[in-house]
């Protein structure tokens, strides 16, 4: 058990140590380390988000809470409270550790030309892996057999509600511009109750 | 700058910074800085926009950041690590005793079909947030080259984010450095 919770702990680590531009920056490097080792179910990883994004807080802080909940689920309540603030703590350890260095000793480093440059090549890359997750996720929800990483291309489950309910999702974000990430979700639950109670 | 009657006073206003911001990290912003700078008067807007200077490059949780920041600028090491504390504990408690029902919840066929919906939502808002970002760089041919790499290796194999991340940093670097013999010869 805490093996187990150090090891998670340790990626938690350096998902914090690792994330650069925000919270949403966050979700591939949680799938690359959590969904490809078996950690984490990848519809239970996007539930989260949903959820993480639903409630007040920081999303990294969040989903760090409801993971380390969920890993510690078959040793009972204590081991889950405590699977959570280890999570936490693992996640906003970086952070603090980073700050508080610059605090103390100023930010004068981050202006040098080095750090300059790599963020010239770190925030495009960012920006790619998340369109690619969340092109993957669009993929996923219409198309679920499809495993572009594995190279496997089957279309032979179609989730037509699905595509209904995100075509839907779209108009409404391209017409109204200013819909808060709440908002969104919360239609979007309401919509695909309605959708697959009607088309059940 | 004013100081806090007490550490507990910190912690406090941090707490509630953390229970009412949904959305994360720079939502936070405008409420924090209404607290601890007009409210409060114990930091200065200049500190809020050091702050949000330094998150840009470095990384981690912003909402941490920012605490950790603010609280250290208030009242030392204690301070920063109050703040810090106060800005996370609400999301452990709220997820906490979300965690505890969600099984249950996720039972209910309605609950189930909702999911189907959140997660498209989840799907346009994580779009859209690569859409942000990218209106913060300038696209030159090295930017479209490093983003369309990153989309196809991320997408298409196994390869740990953290290796593209540090590929793309290292490229980065190259990058200026050839700039830079380049701007020494022209």
């Amino acid at each position: 058990m805490i093996l187990e919770l150090l090891q998670l702990a340790w990626i938690f680590f350096k998902i914090g140590l690792f994330t650069f531009g925000g919270g949403y920056a966050m979700i591939p490097l949680m799938e690359s380390e959590l969904v490809s080792r078996g950690l984490i179910d990848v519809n239970m990883l996007y539930d989260f988000i949903g959820i993480a994004e639903s409630t007040p807080g920081p999303i990294a802080i969040n989903m760090a809470t409801f993971i380390g909940n969920e890993a510690m689920v078959q040793y009972g309540f204590l081991a889950r409270i405590f699977g959570s603030i280890v999570m936490t703590t693992a996640v906003a350890l970086p952070s603090f550790i980073v700050i508080l260095l610059i605090a103390t000793l100023g930010s004068k480093f981050l202006e040098s030309k080095f750090v300059q440059e790599a963020f010239k090549g770190l925030k495009p890359t960012v920006i790619g892996l998340i369109l690619s997750v969340s092109f993957g996720l669009i993929v996923r929800l219409v198309f679920p057999m499809i495993s572009f990483e594995n190279l496997l291309f089957d279309f032979s489950i179609f989730q037509f509600r699905n595509l209904v309910i995100l075509i839907i999702l779209v108009l409404l974000t391209v017409f109204y511009k200013k819909l808060s990430p709440i908002t969104l979700i919360l239609v979007g639950a309401m919509l695909s109750m309605i959708v697959y109670s009607v088309w059940s | 700058m004013k100081k806090p009657h007490h550490l507990f006073e910190l912690f406090w206003v941090f707490f509630k910074i953390g229970a009412v911001t949904f959305g994360g990290g720079l939502a936070m912003m405008p409420i924090m800085r209404k607290e601890v700078v007009e409210t409060k008067g114990w930091v200065d807007d200049d500190d809020i926009l050091k702050i949000l200077v330094i998150s840009e490059s470095t990384p981690g949780v912003f909402a941490v950041n920012a605490a950790t920041f603010i609280g250290y600028k208030i009242q030392g090491f204690w301070g920063s690590l109050v703040a810090t504390l106060g800005v996370i504990i609400p999301s452990l408690m709220t997820i906490s005793i979300i965690s505890f029902f969600i099984l249950q919840f996720k039972a209910l066929t309605l609950v189930q079909y909702a999911f189907y919906g959140i997660q498209a939502a989840v799907a346009l808002l994580i779009f859209k947030a690569a859409l942000k970002l990218s209106k913060k760089i300038h696209f030159d041919a090295f930017a479209w080259i490093l983003l369309i790499a990153s989309i196809l290796f991320a997408t298409f194999t196994n390869i740990s984010v953290l290796w593209l991340l540090l590929i793309g940093a290292i490229l980065g670097i190259v990058y200026g450095m050839i700039e830079n013999i380049r701007g020494a010869k022209a």
